[in-house]
């Protein structure tokens, strides 16, 4: 779900193909909000920083799998989708193809992490200590 | 009084018009679209959101489009929104320790666990105009920045944690029980408020009201001298229990920015001295926001430590009262609403006072001359 929560709207039409399978929507998409919590200091009293926009949608396909897709934003076609899509990620084996989309998706999002973190550290400060008299 | 004037439909109907088109602007310069504000006015969304009180950059971007950049215009709109929507829960607190850290800086110390990362900052620029951005004069590639060859380590220490751990910081730890957050879009605030309340509030409140309150306290109208322990900005993932599963979902990453201000000591028989802290939390790269925040929140703590509440910054009835500015351009805006029944009211009444000191001057007049003689 995680990956699915990060993932485009475009990505999991892709991991989905054209054919949708047969669902019922036990829960419609629906667009709300979390209020997001922060701790004082970090660590401390909890206090409601504010809320965000989430999007849900719960499913299940004819044979009985339930999916679940709970995601930042507004995007009501990307939690159906996804929702579907981990529903039917719940039927599949662990090697199975959907599941290797899925991964690929994983690898993607931590490829774009790492690249972030790597432009982050080239402004990383080396200092050096002027040394008086030398 | 107020009393309900009717009339003026076909007016406010042709203003709605005029304002579409005046937002519009010339038409032949293109269109600005939502995704371009989102993505080349960053900076403002975050603002809108912070102020607005809602973490959504496509919603903020639409607001400032709509608002043609009034950013408390925009925070009303997303304020306005915000009612609209259910709210599914709170999420789990975030975890700032566990950020995806872009930047991260602290002035206390020179060389710490995880090192001085400067990421996307102007600070060090000379604030001379860039032409090349004006239009038909960009160069042909923008600047790509080299990526090192090694990411940033993943997990570094809040700087305060370093001085906690040799015990000469305040300790934060939750109350007992961990309890759940006031949250004053619920509950009406009362006073004294406590921490939760306070740091809500500046969360949502005026970035320029708390930037003047925060230079306020460093000038002496406050007793403190900050140093900035750490500020980052970074992503940090949102976890949230739905009901209907029992666990934690991650419902995806939102960009934060938190500052920890390190203020001078406090101790008494039992403790001794420590230095004492300032928070400050926003969403997005807000780190002005962030800064102000946290030099007010340790001016509010002032009852905690024993210090009289003698300057604005340090009066949380003060400090709360006017740092929302949809409230705040709320009351102050709606004085050029119609007031004319009270302002007959008024001019009714300085003419009686006229005429009533006008008669008595001439009574005054008719008594003088009998006096004289």
């Amino acid at each position: 779900m995680a990956v699915l929560a990060r993932a485009s709207r475009s990505e999991i039409e892709a991991v989905l193909g054209a054919d949708l399978p047969a669902h019922d929507l036990l829960k419609a998409p629906e667009t709300g909000t979390v209020m997001v919590e922060g701790r004082a200091g970090g660590a401390g009293r909890r206090f409601n920083l504010g809320e965000a926009t989430v999007t849900r949608c719960v499913v299940r396909l004819a044979d009985g799998a339930m999916g679940f897709a709970y995601a930042l934003g507004r995007d009501g076609r990307k939690a159906r989708l996804a929702a579907i899509l981990d529903a039917r990620l719940q039927q599949e084996a662990e090697t199975g193809p959907l599941r290797q989309h899925v991964s690929a998706l994983a690898a993607r999002q931590a490829a774009a992490r790492d690249l972030a973190s790597r432009k982050a550290a080239a402004t990383k400060v080396d200092f050096f200590t002027l040394v008086r008299g030398a | 009084m107020y009393v309900a004037v009717k009339g003026g439909e076909a007016a406010i109907l042709a203003t709605h018009d005029l304002v579409a088109e005046a937002r519009r602007g010339d038409e032949a310069v293109p269109e600005i679209s939502v995704a371009q504000i989102r993505e080349q006015q960053a900076l403002a969304c975050a603002r809108v959101m912070n102020e607005g009180s809602l973490c959504d950059p496509d919603l903020a971007a639409l607001a400032l489009k709509q608002a043609q950049g009034d950013v408390i215009e925009a925070a009303f709109l997303v304020r306005a929104y915000r009612t609209t929507l259910p709210r599914f829960g709170s999420s789990e607190p975030v975890d700032t320790a566990r950020m995806a850290i872009r930047r991260r800086v602290s002035a206390t110390y020179k060389d710490l666990p995880g090192g001085q990362v400067l990421g996307p900052t102007y600070d060090y620029t000379h604030r001379l105009f860039d032409f090349a951005l004006m239009e038909g004069d960009r160069p042909e590639q923008p600047a790509k920045p080299l990526p090192a060859s090694d990411g940033l380590d993943q997990t570094m220490p809040r700087v305060p944690d370093i001085l906690g751990a040799e015990g000469l910081m305040e300790a934060e730890e939750p109350p007992e029980g961990d309890p759940r957050p006031f949250d004053l879009t619920r509950e009406p605030v009362s006073f004294p408020a406590a921490r939760d309340v306070r740091l809500q509030a500046m969360a949502r409140g005026d970035e320029g009201f708390l930037l003047g309150l925060g230079y306020s306290v460093q000038r002496g109208f406050g007793g403190n001298h900050p140093f900035v322990g750490e500020i980052r900005v970074g992503e940090v993932s949102v976890a949230f229990v739905p009901e209907e599963l029992g666990f934690a979902v991650d419902l995806g990453d939102i960009t934060l920015t938190e500052c920890q201000m390190v203020n001078q000591f406090t101790g008494s028989k039992e403790v001794a001295p420590q230095f004492t802290r300032g928070y400050g939390l926003a969403f997005g790269h807000a780190e002005r926001k962030a800064m102000s925040m946290s030099l007010v929140d340790r001016a509010l703590k002032c009852r905690d430590f024993g210090e009289a509440a003698t300057y604005p910054a340090q009066q949380d009835e003060f400090v709360l009262y006017h740092a929302d500015n949809v409230e705040a351009a709320g009351f102050v805006e709606h004085l050029k609403l119609p007031h004319y029944v009270d302002f007959q009211g008024e001019l009714e009444l300085i003419r009686r006072i006229r005429r009533e000191r006008e008669a008595r001057r001439a009574a005054d007049d008719d008594a003088v001359p009998e006096a004289a003689e």
